[in-house]
This record gives C-alpha cells, sequence and structure tokens, in this order.
C-alpha cells in the first residue's frame, strides 16, 4: 500500500518536470512548427545561470524567477536570430521543412561546448533550498520530502498561470489563433512574427524552469554534457508527442502519465527497463492514436 | 478615399498570375470582381490585403500604400480582407473570433461597441457566442467571418467568395447583408465571386477578369445587359 502510494508520488513528481519541458517543446511547436532539441541545451544553460544566480544571491527563490527571465530572452534571442531565418530560406529544396529542425541539433551542441567553455567541463552543484528528507507518516518515511512537494507546488503554479494567460487574455488569444491559422490571425490584424517570438520565449522560460527545478529536486549536481538534461529532453520530448503535441493540457497529462507509467515500471519491475518502457510507450500511442491524448483531428486546416 | 490600382502585375513563380489589372473603386460603393477559375480573382485580392506581393504596379486606398507592408498594418489602415473559404479559426469559439479582429485596437470601449453591433447583424451568431466555429453551419461561418473582419472597424472590405459551397436561399441572405453593410455603414466593398449573377444584382459597379487581365468593366447593370457578359458568365 505504501509502496503504491510512493509510486503515485514519485511518478507526479518527476512527471510534473517533465510537463514543463513538455510544455516549452509543444509552445515552440505551435509557434513555428519546429520540434527543439535544443531545448535541453537551453535549459542547461538557463541552470548554469540560475546557479551563478544562486551564488550571487544566496536565494533559490530569487535565482528561479531570474533565470527564467534570461531563458526566455535566450529563447527569443535563439527565435529572432536563427530561426525566423531559416524557416525563410527553407522553403524549397529536398530537406526544406526540416532545416530548423537539423538546425537545433546543431545548436544543442554548440550550446554545451559555449556552457563548457564558460564555466568549465566540471560538475557543478547547487545547493536544494529545502530538506530533501521525506515526510514521515507514522514510522514510515514516504517519497516526498518538502524539496518534492515545493516542486510540484511551483509546476502547479506555472501551469495555472500559463492557462490562465492562454485562455482568459488577449495575449493568449493571439497565441492561440496564430498557432492555429496565422493567415487568418494576420488577417485579423495580429502581429504574428511577435507572436511567434513570445511563443518562443514562453517556451524557454518553461525550459529554465524545468532545468533548474530538476537539479535542486535531483542529485543537485550539473555538467555540460548532463545525462540528466539528455533524458531530460527526451521524457519531454516523449511526453509532448503522447499528449498530441498540439495542446498544453495535453502535454501536462502526457508527462503525468509518462511519470506514473516509468515510476510503477521502476519499483514493481526494474530501474533498468524504464527507457525500452518509455520508448515503447511512445511507440504504441504513435501505433494506436498517433493525434495522441489531446490531439488535434485529421485533416486540420491549414 | 477611393481605392485606385494600376497596372497592377502579380506572378506566382514563373507564372504570371495578374498581368497589367487597372481599375478604381469610389468610396461607398460595392464592386464585384468577376471571372472564371484562374482568372486571378483571389490573387488579386491577396496582393490588396498584403499577403502576395505585386511584381509591378500600384494599388492605393485613399494615400495608402496597399502594396507596402504586411496584413496586420494594412487592418489598422482599415482595410479587412475575408479570405477564401471562410476565414473563421475553428478551433476558437464564436466571441474569440469576433475578439480576434478588435485585440489590436485600443480602445476597448469601442470595440465593445462594434461587437455589440456585430451581433445585432447577426443574430445566429450572438446565439451562439461560446459555441466553437467549427460546429456551426457554412452560411453561420462566413457570417462570422464578415463579422471578425468588421470587427477591426474597416473602411474597405475585401471579400473572398463569400457564396462558396453555400446553399442557393443561404447565399441570397449573405449577399442582402453585405448590400445592407455597404448602405448602413458606408463601407467599400470589392467582392470577389464566382457567382457572377448574385454580384452583380447586388453591385455597383463591376470588374471581369480573365486570365489575369481585365476582360470589361463598368457599372454592374450594364454588365449585366451586356449581350458578351451574358454569354460568357452569367449562362444565357
Amino acid at each position: 500500500m505504501i509502496q503504491f502510494f510512493n509510486m503515485l508520488l514519485i511518478g507526479i513528481g518527476a512527471g510534473s518536470i517533465y510537463a514543463l519541458m513538455a510544455i516549452a517543446m509543444v509552445l515552440v511547436w505551435r509557434s513555428t512548427r519546429v520540434i527543439n532539441f535544443a531545448q535541453a541545451g537551453m535549459a542547461l544553460l538557463s541552470t548554469y545561470i540560475g546557479f551563478e544566480l544562486v551564488q550571487r544571491t544566496g536565494n533559490f527563490w530569487i535565482a528561479l524567477p531570474l533565470a527564467m527571465v534570461l531563458g526566455a530572452v535566450v529563447s527569443a534571442l535563439v527565435e529572432i536570430l536563427l530561426i525566423r531565418t531559416l524557416i525563410k530560406h527553407s522553403t524549397t529544396g529536398p530537406v526544406a521543412g526540416i532545416v530548423p529542425i537539423i538546425a537545433t541539433l546543431g545548436l544543442l551542441g554548440l550550446i554545451r561546448a559555449i556552457i563548457g567553455m564558460i564555466w568549465g567541463n566540471q560538475d557543478i552543484q547547487i545547493q536544494p533550498p529545502l530538506s530533501k528528507v521525506g515526510f514521515k507518516i507514522g514510522d514510515e518515511t514516504i517519497a516526498l520530502s518538502p524539496m518534492n512537494l515545493l516542486v510540484l507546488l511551483t509546476v502547479l503554479g506555472m501551469v495555472l498561470v500559463l492557462g490562465f494567460i492562454f485562455q482568459k487574455t488577449s495575449l493568449g488569444l493571439s497565441l492561440r489563433a496564430s498557432a492555429y491559422s496565422p493567415e487568418i490571425a494576420q488577417l485579423a490584424g495580429i502581429r504574428v512574427g511577435m507572436i511567434r517570438t513570445i511563443g518562443w520565449a514562453i517556451a524557454g522560460a518553461a525550459g529554465a524552469a524545468a532545468g533548474l527545478l530538476q537539479t535542486v529536486n535531483g542529485t543537485g549536481v550539473v555538467s555540460p554534457d548532463s545525462l540528466e538534461f539528455s533524458l531530460l529532453l527526451t521524457f519531454g520530448f516523449i511526453a509532448a508527442v503522447i499528449g498530441g503535441l498540439e495542446s498544453l493540457p495535453g502535454a501536462v497529462l502526457g508527462a503525468v502519465v509518462l511519470g506514473l507509467v516509468l515510476a510503477a515500471v521502476q519499483i514493481y519491475i526494474s530501474g533498468t527497463l524504464v527507457f525500452m518502457v518509455a520508448f515503447a510507450l511512445l511507440l504504441l500511442v504513435l501505433l494506436v492514436r498517433p493525434q495522441g491524448f489531446i490531439g488535434a483531428k485529421a485533416g486540420r486546416r491549414a | 478615399m477611393s481605392l485606385v490600382v494600376k497596372d497592377l502585375i502579380v506572378d506566382h513563380g514563373a507564372i504570371r498570375a495578374i498581368s497589367g489589372v487597372s481599375f478604381t473603386v469610389e468610396t461607398g460603393k460595392l464592386s464585384a470582381v468577376i471571372g472564371a477559375n484562374g482568372a486571378g480573382k483571389s490573387t488579386l485580392l491577396r496582393t490588396l490585403s498584403g499577403l502576395n506581393k505585386a511584381t509591378e504596379g500600384t494599388a492605393h486606398w485613399g494615400d495608402h500604400n496597399l502594396l507596402h507592408g504586411k496584413p496586420e498594418s494594412h487592418v489598422r489602415s482599415g482595410v479587412s480582407h475575408v479570405s477564401e473559404g471562410k476565414s473563421v479559426v475553428a478551433e476558437l469559439t464564436v466571441e474569440e473570433n469576433l475578439d480576434l479582429g478588435a485585440l489590436w485596437r485600443r480602445n476597448k470601449k469601442e470595440a465593445a461597441e462594434t461587437k455589440q453591433q456585430v451581433v445585432e447583424l447577426f443574430p445566429r451568431l450572438g446565439e451562439r457566442l461560446e459555441q466553437r466555429a467549427d460546429t456551426l453551419s457554412g452560411g453561420e461561418r462566413q457570417m462570422l467571418a464578415i463579422g471578425r473582419a468588421l470587427m477591426s472597424k474597416p473602411n474597405l472590405l475585401l471579400l473572398d467568395e463569400p457564396s462558396l459551397g453555400l446553399a442557393p436561399l443561404v447565399i441570397e441572405q449573405i449577399f442582402q447583408t453585405i448590400r445592407g453593410i455597404v448602405d448602413s455603414m458606408g463601407l467599400t466593398v470589392v467582392l470577389v465571386e464566382q457567382n457572377a449573377m448574385g454580384a452583380l444584382k447586388i453591385a455597383d459597379t463591376a470588374v471581369v477578369l480573365n486570365l489575369g487581365n481585365v476582360a470589361t468593366s463598368g457599372s454592374a447593370a450594364d454588365l449585366i445587359a451586356d449581350p458578351a457578359v451574358r454569354a460568357a458568365y452569367l449562362g444565357y
């Protein structure tokens, strides 16, 4: 019983961080039809910036929002300086549509190399702001620490704020209209180019939060070739795809389902099977329900 | 203010879609642009609203240059375009589609008044504000597309085939509404149509396009009476 309860806690905890990453991927996909593999690099850079800010301010809860703002700026600059031009130039030729996607792979390597140049290739360590010892219920220690709880609440807060922005504000309406029908949005007077950049900026902020929260929630250790960030990218991507790639609630749902399934495998079967199951789940969803849990209908109009 | 198009040339890659089109529409008038499939009607409208780039020529609405700038800036100068095929965002609600047209307007109070007017003009939309646009009938979607354009408070409205795929009774209703908009709001309208007879009946003036050229133009009444136009476009 306590094992099942712990599985839920671990699954939802991991899923909440995948959710931020998945949200970032969905936002970028919706605004520019690009799968941003550099998202892991941008999150890593934001985490290093966060590390630097923690060093200087000594306060994680000041460093987190600042790192998110800088993550947003970096992401917006990538869209303006790189992606915008690539999309304009890649309308013809055999690799037309995928040029920007390939470029994000290149950017991922580039960012990791730049981080190595600035901070060195050794591990850095970020101190968790709260205890990572699980709460006690009676004599049992459960798989939920004050740190885990704060991560969960922070992610929940961010998802609610994003949901509010998307559903209730003019900016959200512009973002949604530009994603579904850029031409009609343009004809309605929306500056679609600017809205695309804002979509990338929000994605950058979500990615920064994912990177920093995962780091302090996990080992606290990061390096430029961090395996944890490759996993974050992989699981965020899988969550985004099984969630439908078009929908923010879908991304969150996909992430929580993925987190729970992986936690179940880890606790009841074996930790070594986690990868196999993650990719098997991706393939299964693509085979059975290619539009994802909450995907757009087939034959979506342009 | 009038719409003045002079020697307009538009190319789609190697294909010349419009080869030297000139016409004028006086303010407050409804002008129909008719012609067969592939005559360049949609390309003409898309060029006037900034979606397509012109190769040569000029197009002005008053002193505003229509060949310079993006659609989103033309909207701010009073030019609204309802593109072909019920230009609504299917995934948004009716109300969101309407609001979309007025997001750029600073004066939210005026925008709310415009929404009130649009809902009075199309009561069917008012009853369905919370519904998603893809649940509407074809005619309602076309009303929503026109309503969205009106939300931007245009003085020049470009309409691309509003009758496309609609039942005859609904077409009649849409055409009457368009005429009503011109008469009551003083808008200038360019109406591109394959349904030549329906368009000519409500239009003040008309331009007949053929393979990217102006075949003939004049008052709508004269064109209806012209035996050549009747034979080629009206089918009798």
